[in-house]
């Protein structure tokens, strides 16, 4: 398949559009971009990025166990994560502070990843769509998948906004205002889960911070207002995943790196022009 | 012992981990509406362990405590906080403003983005205690003395009757210390607040005060500032002799209390 790009972005989109694969990459990871823009704005807040890159990481053995099975790995990751996410949750109040002993498990977990997968035959490829993302491959189905699980954050997140928001703003007080700080630090990771698992189909288990962390952390230096920075960090995220996908229907590199990359520069700029 | 106006009545009160080993015991107090208050002694003394269990967080080993006439409930809404360690640090970028009204409303499932009504109690919250200009700048941004402001409208914002504050005083200089200290008074006798405050030094408080609450050595003496803070009382307490001196301009200091190696 080879089509060239023209100066006119219209028609770009309807030639890619006429590929059902580019479709669903696209609805898969529009879906996923408002989901981790969202979430990872409680990531940065509650400073559990170290967290989340941890659930990915466990993420993996998951994925990799499913596809030995034969079953769609969104489904392995989902488990994982979720167990994982549960048990950072009741670690300690504050994952950061618990960093070795999150960083034993997803060792481990990552472990048994590589046994899985050597056990399967596609070795290589699975492997790799895992660990740096495969949207352009995801099926019908993954984008119905992807949708439901999005929609359940959403209305969960949606429910548990301003308990969650106020719990990680100030423990201590929450805590004394009776408010179940043990429940919702484990909502929060399993939010935190299947956000996670579902952002791996695009920028894969290593680059999770691309979507989930990234993002928030520049709109969180753009706005001090909870919910402006949450809209800033949602439009980072889809401005980078859909110019990651436009461009990779051109060019033949993954396009986990084109958003990678958008992110950090944007990263990098707002970091420049907003030294806190 | 105990009155109408008693809002915390607390009788042959320990406390503690384990039986074998109380922070404290045998306290005997009563504190009344409006009443500030300061809880003195040495780290590690129980200072915060006391506001554990005004908060419900903690259990006495034995005897009773009453707050408003009740055992203490986690959550109750008549009790504002401000709790010694905050979550908050120079890394926040949240304006101060969004901390009141979460503390206003955070309780609450749901989002309700756009409230004038919350709006307004958050900033009228913000002006009481004197920082208006504080409302729409960054938590990150603030000094110390700023940030215990906003911290105290946090608390206030509920329209508590009491307010539990843990060492509001750490780390600021002689001015914001004083500064501060005018603010807590001026709301302790305009809204006419109970007020429990932690601190090190007793000298920027004690002309407001009501009450000390004074724990050491695992004693609790309470009273007047004349009545505890004497050689007398506080030798008692730690059960060694230690002499309370005064200055020129009333300034007490404790000596001997926290050096016994001239024993």
């Amino acid at each position: 398949m080879f089509v060239p790009f023209t100066i006119n972005l219209f028609a770009d989109l309807q030639q890619i559009f006429q590929y059902q694969f580019m479709q669903h990459a696209f609805e898969a990871g529009t879906v996923v971009a408002i989901v981790a823009g969202i979430i990872g704005y409680l990531v940065v807040l509650r400073r559990s990025s170290f967290a989340a890159h941890a659930l990915s990481e466990i993420g993996f053995a998951g994925a990799a166990g499913t596809v030995l099975l034969g079953i769609n790995p969104v489904f392995g990751l989902l488990g994982f994560t979720t167990v994982g996410g549960i048990g950072v949750a009741l670690l300690g109040k504050r994952a950061t502070d618990r960093d070795i002993e999150i960083g034993s498990i997803l060792a481990f977990a990552l472990g048994l990843g590589v046994l899985f997968i050597s056990l399967y035959s596609g070795y290589a490829t699975e492997a790799y769509s895992i660990l740096f993302g495969e949207i352009l491959g995801i099926s019908t189905g993954g984008v119905i998948i992807t949708l439901a699980v999005s929609l359940i954050i959403l209305a969960v997140a949606a429910l548990v906004y301003r308990p969650l928001l106020f719990s990680s703003l100030d423990e201590e007080v929450a805590e004394a205002k009776g408010m179940n700080i043990t429940l919702l630090g484990i909502i929060f990771m399993v939010l935190m889960a299947a956000a996670v698992s579902i952002a791996i189909q695009v920028v894969g288990v290593l680059l999770i911070f691309a979507l989930m962390v990234t993002p928030a952390a520049t709109a969180i230096r753009l706005s001090k207002k909870p919910i402006y920075a949450i809209t800033i960090s949602v439009l980072i995220a889809l401005f980078a995943t859909w110019v990651g996908l436009f461009i990779s229907f051109y060019e033949p590199y993954p396009v986990s790196f084109f958003v990678v990359s958008i992110v950090f520069i944007l990263y990098l700029v707002v970091r420049f022009i907003r030294p806190m | 012992m105990g009155t109408q106006s008693d809002v915390v009545i607390a009788e042959h009160l320990t406390v503690g981990y384990t039986r074998q080993k109380p922070v404290w015991q045998d306290a005997n107090f009563s504190v009344s509406r409006g009443e500030f208050v300061a809880v003195i002694g040495p780290n590690g003394a129980g200072k915060t362990t006391m506001f554990r269990l005004l908060l419900g967080l903690q259990q006495p080993i034995s005897g009773t405590i009453k707050v408003f006439g009740e055992k203490p409930n986690r959550g109750n809404p008549r009790i504002g906080y401000v709790p010694q360690h905050h979550t908050i640090d120079n890394e926040t970028n949240i304006e101060c403003v969004e901390l009141v009204r979460l503390a206003f409303s955070g309780n609450k499932w749901g989002f309700n983005l756009s409230s004038k009504e919350e709006k307004k109690i958050a900033f009228d919250t913000l002006a009481s205690v004197g920082a208006t200009e504080l409302a729409t700048k960054s938590l990150g941004s603030l000094s110390g003395g700023e940030l215990q402001r906003v911290f105290l409208a946090e608390a206030l914002v509920s329209s508590p009757e009491m307010l539990l504050l843990d060492e509001p005083l750490a780390n600021l200089d002689i001015k914001r210390t004083k500064d501060l200290v005018g603010v807590i008074n001026d709301v302790v006798t305009s809204r006419k607040v109970t007020a429990f405050l932690v601190a090190h030094d007793i000298n920027p408080l004690i002309q407001f005060l009501d009450k000390v609450i004074y724990i050491a050595n695992g004693k609790v003496a309470t009273g007047t500032p004349e009545e505890v803070l004497t050689s007398k009382r506080l030798s008692a307490l730690y059960g060694t002799r230690v002499e309370v001196l005064r200055d020129s301009r009333d300034n007490i200091v404790v000596v001997g209390a926290e050096d016994h190696h001239g024993d």
